[in-house]
């Protein structure tokens, strides 16, 4: 099987998993949903460090590289912290 | 240390999995922090396993990006407020879209310096510039009518639609005539109209569609973040774009299904201008028929009551209301009052919004229920309080099939035995449409600001002494 063909299986069961695990979701934190999801989409940083340390990245390039990753940072950690700082608040009721 | 392609990939499997897991945490409050440390996790393993995987053959710019970035992103995080929650997610979207559309540049330059660009590689590279740059411009859009910085009424014209077709026909040719010849004029034309498009897809739709807004453009930066993993040949990538591009999708499903309109209808613009404000709130509701009330009879109501529901919409958030409920509910349980607060799928700026801040003010969630949790406790309840929302509770959306929001489930407040609304003036509200619960019997207006009445009720009470 040719390499984009493993590719498109990949995604289609991901979007399945995707679709059965967020229906999951209480819509109580559908906002720390929002801002987990903007945490993982930083998962583009991968493609940014391939870009930033390709061993004959040009000058171009390895700028272009950098403010992927610096841009790629700000969603990792500003979503995870955001996220964290949410779930934090949701208390139940104290006994 | 270096690991091998076959390492690599299976710590990418892994990683795909913490991130399934943190998605599935999200199913309750209480597995929900464990959620995210498991995304944490993932996104660790992922960075490590891609620096140690003998591509990453520099490290300097690589470190200063992280830690510049990691600042940055976790100054915003410590420092926003909840209400402006919908401006950091709409700012953190077209960070991915402008990321995506420069990791896409960045690997055309290296690939083409490497001698190693073929047409299905440069295809894939348009798609995810082009996805790219519209969730980028998009999004900052989206973050400028969220912040007020350009007004949040729907921009439309004559021939829009049209444009934006032609706008996006020629975006897509531009992109296949790239693919097969590798011209670098015809990736800069596209480029340029595909961050174009981004702004002219998401002027027309209003203010009001925001919670929709920031739905999409999250179902976008999964898409842009897919499109990556496709031109990489990243499974990981491809993996957690599909979760995130779903997402998005499903919960703009949602709101526009909590507003019963079809995704269509928000897309290519419905309501959302907004309305001009009334001179003397008591005059026109004196002229109208609609019954005022104070601080003291609410307070009357409530304070015998066996169970009282509050209704938070988003004036709630704007007048930052929520820490004297918090009171409220407090003093209210003192007494017996079983105190409830009920939540409509699309109150406030973006998905779960409400929840947030209702928790952010230490209100127990067992206390904060969803629309169809709540409506049948309406019924039974001595007082509904109304704070900052309208059209959620329109009963015109049941018994008026003329009504442009006829169809819409809303939140039953007019079951109560008393309603009290909190309300600055009789404006209508974001849909422009008359607010029906108003006219009813049970039904009487309290005017002011939203805080400033919450913080009354507190006050009365605590005066009233039992």
């Amino acid at each position: 099987m040719p390499d984009a063909l493993v590719a498109l299986y990949v995604f289609v069961l991901a979007c399945f998993v995707g679709y059965f695990v967020i229906w999951g979701v209480t819509p109580s934190l559908h906002t720390p949903l929002v801002a987990l999801t903007n945490a993982i989409s930083g998962i583009v940083i991968v493609g940014a460090l391939l870009v930033a340390g390709f061993e004959r990245a040009g000058g171009a390039s390895e700028w272009i590289g950098f403010f992927a990753v610096l841009l790629a940072s700000i969603n990792v950690f500003g979503g995870f912290l955001v996220t964290n700082r949410m779930l934090a608040m949701f208390k139940k009721k104290k006994k | 240390m270096e690991l091998s392609a076959n390492a690599q990939a299976l710590a990418y499997l892994v990683s795909a999995i913490l991130f399934i897991l943190a998605l599935k945490g999200l199913t309750h409050p209480a597995t929900a922090r464990r959620g995210n440390h498991y995304g944490m996790a993932g996104m660790l393993i992922a960075i490590a396993a891609t620096l140690l995987g003998g591509e990453v053959q520099s490290y300097g710019f690589i470190v200063a990006g992280i830690a510049i970035g990691g600042l940055i992103g976790a100054l915003l995080a410590a420092r926003v407020r909840m209400t402006a929650m919908p401006q950091l997610v709409a700012a953190l979207h077209s960070f991915v879209g402008l990321a995506a559309v420069l990791v896409a540049i960045g690997t055309f330059l290296n690939r083409r310096d490497a001698g190693t660009l073929n047409p299905v590689l440069m295809g894939e590279l348009s798609a995810g510039i082009i996805i790219g740059a519209i969730t980028f411009t998009g999004s900052v859009i989206a973050f400028g009518k969220l912040q007020g910085l350009i007004s949040g009424a729907p921009v439309r014209f004559r021939g829009q639609h049209p444009l934006n077709a032609l706008i996006a026909l020629s975006t897509v040719a531009l992109g296949v005539h790239f693919a097969l010849t590798g011209s670098a004029l015809s990736l800069g034309l596209m480029s340029t109209l595909a961050l174009l498009l981004g702004v002219t897809l998401i002027i027309p739709i209003g203010g009001a569609d925001m919670p929709v807004i920031i739905s999409m453009l999250n179902s976008y930066s999964g898409w842009a973040a897919a499109a990556t993993g496709f031109t990489l040949h990243n499974n990981l990538l491809i993996i957690v774009g599909a979760l995130v591009g779903f997402s998005g999708a499903i919960l703009s499903m949602i709101m526009c299904r909590a507003m019963n309109r079809s995704i269509f209808n928000v897309v290519f613009g419905g309501f959302g201008s907004e309305a001009s404000p009334e001179a003397s709130a008591m005059s026109a509701a004196a002229e109208k028929g609609v019954k005022a009330a104070s601080v003291e009879d609410v307070v009357f109501w409530m304070e015998d009551a066996d169970k009282v529901i509050i209704v938070p919409g988003y004036g709630m958030a704007v007048a930052q209301a929520q820490h004297a409920l918090k009171e409220l509910m407090d003093l209210l349980e003192e007494r017996g009052v079983k105190v409830l607060f009920a939540i409509h799928p699309v109150a406030g700026r973006m998905p779960g919004h409400m929840n947030v801040l209702l928790a952010e003010a230490d209100i127990p969630y067992d206390h904060v229920l969803e629309m169809d949790e709540v409506n049948p406790e309406f019924p039974t309840a001595d007082v509904a309080l109304v704070v900052g929302a309208n059209d959620v509770t329109n009963p015109a959306a049941r018994s008026d099939p003329s009504s442009p929001i006829y169809g819409m489930p809303i939140l039953e407040v007019g079951k109560a035995r008393q309603v009290y609304v909190i309300k600055r003036s009789m404006r209508p509200g974001y849909a422009g449409v008359e607010n029906l619960l108003y006219y009813q019997d049970n039904c009487s207006l309290v005017f002011g600001d939203a805080k400033e009445v919450c913080e009354g009720l507190v006050n009365a009470l605590k005066g009233s002494g039992h």
